[in-house]
């Protein structure tokens, strides 16, 4: 009981499957003291009109992102390579949606 | 095999009113994130209530509906536990205003959804189907409810100095207000008689785990049980109800049978 009162709860991302077999989605983030009460959280704000089967959160603190000033040399250099997208297939109807 | 209505009016009315209630922090939260959970709370109880009174209002037939039950009746018609209709302070005076108690709001929920986690799971089995089916579905609801105010009463109980001494206040209040869920009245020994209800007082063994267990956890101290019994399921409520209607009902009054 000596703990001291967290005056500023912490960031934590909240990730979100809304069926089975898809995967976790990104929908927001909110301010809990741990991780128990972030995912409780998480279920009062983001899942009340049925929008999941299941929930991650993440604190916020541990993302490492990529710098929008980075932008140049990270991700421009893929916009002329269209090789590397798969349109270049032709996919048997068996496979379906793929 | 119906329940008896006065049975039914007994648990939507603690439904109505502790929803009423908990609405009251709609707007007003320590937390964005909790305002969105009790307003959660909130409606999953009036849901429980609505329920409730059409099953009952069909029960009486004639003009009876969800709203007549709800909006126009009275103090004494009502048969909630008189700790439902309690403010979130609750040694003021009916009329007094404060800061509303967060502790207070949690100790209430807590006690409340203990006891409603284990009436819902015997009335599963109720003689009245459409009792078991809504009990069904509320069950899963109070589950949640039980484990938010847990939840909260471990994180404040044993928080800070400050967090405990408010945690401990609120318990050492409305504790006492638990001892009316044990004292039989006449619409729970019909229903018991018809086997449409379910039989409180020997849940009173389970309870006492769930609530023991948790204040344990908390590092709260139960207060002993005192003779005080209140009587708000026969109709005899505390000051603090009429205040709660007159909220309540006084747009269904001024304007009857509108709609939007």
């Amino acid at each position: 009981m000596n703990a001291p009162a967290l005056k500023e709860w912490p960031l934590w991302e909240v990730f979100v499957r809304s069926k089975q077999g898809l995967e976790h989605k990104h929908c927001g983030s909110l301010h809990a003291s741990d991780a128990q009460h972030a995912l409780q959280m998480a279920r009062d704000v983001y899942t009340r009109r049925q929008e999941g089967v299941s929930i991650w959160v993440v604190p916020s603190s541990a993302i490492a992102a990529s710098e929008p000033n980075d932008k140049a040399e990270f991700f421009e250099p893929a916009s002329d390579k269209i090789y590397r997208h798969p349109t270049f297939y032709d996919i048997p109807e068996e496979v379906g949606h793929m | 095999m119906n329940a008896p209505i006065d049975y039914l009016l007994q648990l939507a009315d603690n439904a109505v009113i502790l929803g009423q209630r908990n609405a009251e922090w709609c707007g007003h939260a320590p937390v964005l994130e909790e305002d969105m959970a009790l307003a959660n709370n909130s409606l999953d109880l009036i849901g429980q209530a609505r329920l409730l009174y059409q099953h009952a209002a069909t029960l009486i037939g004639g003009d009876a509906s969800e709203d007549t039950l709800a909006y126009f009746r009275d103090v004494p018609d009502f048969k909630n536990y008189t700790l439902c209709e309690l403010p979130h302070l609750p040694l003021m005076s009916a009329t007094a205003c404060g800061d509303r108690d967060f502790a207070t709001t949690i100790a209430r929920n807590f006690l409340y959804s203990a006891l409603m986690v284990l009436v819902w799971d015997r009335l599963q089995g109720s003689a009245d189907a459409q009792l078991a089916a809504i009990a069904d579905k509320s069950l899963k609801e109070t589950r949640y409810h039980l484990r938010h105010a847990r939840d909260w009463l471990l994180r404040l109980g044993d928080g800070t100095e400050t967090s405990h001494q408010r945690m401990q206040a609120a318990i050492d209040a409305l504790l006492p207000y638990t001892s009316e869920f044990w004292a039989s009245c006449p619409q729970e020994q019909a229903a018991q008689a018809n086997g449409s209800g379910t039989d409180v007082a020997a849940l009173r063994t389970d309870w006492n785990t769930i609530v023991d267990a948790a204040l344990q956890e908390a590092t709260l101290t139960r207060p002993a049980d005192s003779a005080f019994l209140p009587t708000g399921k026969q109709g005899l409520h505390s000051e603090h109800l009429g205040f709660v209607l007159a909220e309540m009902q006084s747009l269904s009054r001024q304007h009857p049978g509108a709609t939007w």
